[in-house]
């Protein structure tokens, strides 16, 4: 008796120990994935001066902190005008691939045509293409159809990223929903379209929701396909246009530079901390799904 | 369009009639189905087809041209590609990258999810949700941070190299660091996706393995190797795989860090086959570099597919 109850104090000890290394490497790890944003928002609120100095701590304010990058960066620089195109630019990112991926999954995942299984895995395919096996015929085509140095040419060629992803896992999605109520609204006499509006999509919407975020992150963050085929500051996106305009001749202003990045990657973290759950949802979907 | 609407809707029109017009259109409905279904994929079809199948095509033959693209120079480029020395380290560091990266990645990843896993539940989605914060920012801006990081008179690492040890680093100048730092950035960047990946499949364990382990005498080293390994071995394998694909396709970090320098050691194929092809015109040159992509790529995704139909049979 006395020994068991030792025993088991012991295993509760070894269990609190582990406990607290688990938090000791977490932390470490933390750490380690957080000190980039962290020295870009220290570094953002630094005056000029500080920044140049190469007294003091780097990693900590030393002296008053200050707005003036993100003022400058506001007034001085183009920086709205790439916030207003890189939005205007993923609403119909969004809006387009979600569109054609909906449709397209709808059908896959319900109905049958010639080829039809083919195209699934087609679609699958397309996925694995990365935008960097593209970029240069992609630019001829551009070229060709006269929309170099166009932010419409990035609504163009975004949804080649986004949609395969989006259209496999909504075929997941939408292939979950059990047959027995699509024949329920059948029955009920329901149209194609009225079975895609009242049924999938609302059952559907956390999927939707999960490949939403995921087409708005690709055409937010998006660098090469703005850096190859937009050049001139009036339809600049975001991140083209923060990494080379914000930097001026070799003087680096690593303050409004610091701000510009943060503002710019502020809208998908923020989306991120609101819709965590189908972030991960949309990213463990592409590959264990199905 | 529930159950009892429909009982109504019978009660209203009368049973038989009613019944009649749902079969008739039930069987329309079916005929239309392969036509319907079709209009539906053409948008994606013509996406893929217009917007990756021709371009892929098109860069294939792009890349038999001459650098003016007047002249059909057959393999020219290729074999021009095969005589220059950068080539051969743009190959090189390439594959270095993408091992590196990966297996870092993975390790890291493992190792976190595992200690996620051994906290108690309601704190994991806050350290969860602070892990996944690199994978969320965009990939150009946060290596911008880095890019700051790394600066030789201002650096945040240099600057305690230099108060306790007296020495710096030149960390994107010289080609063992500026390769180091592109592979930590990578490392820093891409680790969350398999943190997440492997923390669901850690939930998916059955727990009575475990206990079955325990019973058995196992220790935690002996529950990892002869439980969580065999059961994971699945899910390790096809992230490995994507992230091979996308590690070494990388295009961002290593533009934005290093821009390939210094002198051409870190690029990858991607910034190198821009730098050709966009920043110096040589279009044809180019499209020759990221071609030389496919082979890995197609392989990785042969890989994936196999894994991923396998599924699809055991389900």
């Amino acid at each position: 008796m006395i020994r068991k109850a030792f025993s088991f104090k012991h295993m509760q000890q070894n269990r609190r120990w582990a406990l607290i290394l688990a938090y000791f490497f977490l932390i470490v790890f933390i750490i380690f994935f957080l000190f980039p944003p962290y020295y870009m928002l220290v570094t953002s609120f630094k005056t000029n001066q500080e920044i140049s100095s190469v007294k003091g701590i780097p990693w900590i304010i030393n002296q008053a902190p200050t707005l003036f990058h993100y003022k400058n960066l506001l007034i001085n620089t183009h920086f709205l005008t790439f916030f207003k195109n890189t939005v205007i630019v993923t609403i119909f990112t969004v809006a387009i691939s979600m569109t054609i991926s909906i449709l397209a999954a709808y059908s896959l995942s319900r109905m049958r045509f010639f080829g039809s299984a083919l195209l699934a895995t087609g679609v699958f395919l397309t996925y694995l293409v990365p935008e960097t096996l593209l970029f240069i015929p992609l630019f001829k085509v551009l070229g060709k159809l006269g929309l170099l140095n166009s932010k419409w040419a990035l609504v163009l060629v975004y949804p080649t990223l986004a949609v395969p992803f989006c259209t496999w896992i909504m075929i997941g999605y939408f292939g979950s929903i059990p047959k027995a109520l699509d024949e329920a609204a059948l029955i009920d006499g329901a149209r194609w379209y009225q079975m895609l509006f009242r049924v999938f999509i609302p059952v559907a919407m956390p999927g939707i929701i999960a490949a939403t975020i995921f087409a708005f992150t690709i055409s937010w963050a998006n660098f090469l396909y703005p850096l190859a085929f937009v050049y001139s500051n009036e339809e600049m996106v975001l991140t083209v246009g923060t990494v080379t305009t914000l930097i001026r001749g070799d003087v680096y202003h690593w303050g409004g530079l610091m701000a510009g990045a943060l503002l710019a990657a502020a809208p998908p973290v923020i989306i991120y901390a609101f819709l965590m759950d189908y972030y991960i949802s949309g990213l463990t979907a592409g590959a264990v799904k199905n | 369009m529930s159950q009892p609407a429909a009982q109504e809707q019978v009660a209203r029109y009368g049973a038989a009639a009613s019944i009649g017009t749902v079969f008739t259109k039930f069987r329309k409905f079916l005929r239309r189905r392969p036509t319907l279904a079709f209009l539906l994929c053409a948008p994606l079809l013509g996406l893929v087809i217009g917007l990756i199948v021709y371009p892929f095509f098109y860069s294939i033959w792009l890349s038999l041209l001459n650098k003016k693209e007047t002249r059909f120079v057959e393999l020219a480029n290729y074999l021009f590609l095969f005589k220059r020395d950068t080539f051969w380290m743009v190959v090189r560091q390439s594959v270095l990258f993408t091992l590196t990266a990966v297996f870092f990645k993975a390790l890291i990843g493992f190792i976190m999810a595992h200690l996620i896993d051994a906290i108690p539940t309601h704190r994991q989605r806050l350290w969860r949700g602070l892990a996944l914060i690199p994978w969320v920012m965009p990939p150009a801006l946060s290596t911008l941070g880095w890019w700051w990081i790394f600066d030789p008179s201002h650096s945040a690492f240099n600057w305690i190299l230099h108060t306790f040890f007296g020495t710096s680093v030149p960390w994107l100048s010289e080609t063992f660091w500026a390769r180091f730092c592109v592979i930590l950035v990578n490392i820093w960047w891409g680790t969350p996706f398999f943190l997440i990946m492997y923390l669901a499949a850690l939930k998916s364990v059955p727990a009575n393995l475990y206990e079955a382990a325990s019973i058995d005498g196992a220790n935690a080293w002996q529950k990892l190797i002869y439980v969580t390994i065999p059961m994971l071995r699945n899910i390790i394998a096809i992230t490995m795989l994507f992230s091979t694909i996308v590690t070494f396709a990388n295009f961002d970090i290593v533009r934005v860090l290093t821009m390939g320098g210094p002198r051409n050691t870190t690029h990858l194929f991607s910034t190198y086959a821009f730098s050709l092809g966009i920043m110096s015109g040589d279009i044809p040159l180019g499209a020759c570099v990221s071609l030389f992509m496919f082979p890995v790529l197609a392989v990785a995704a042969f890989f994936i597919l196999r894994n991923v139909r396998q599924r699809v049979r055991e389900i």
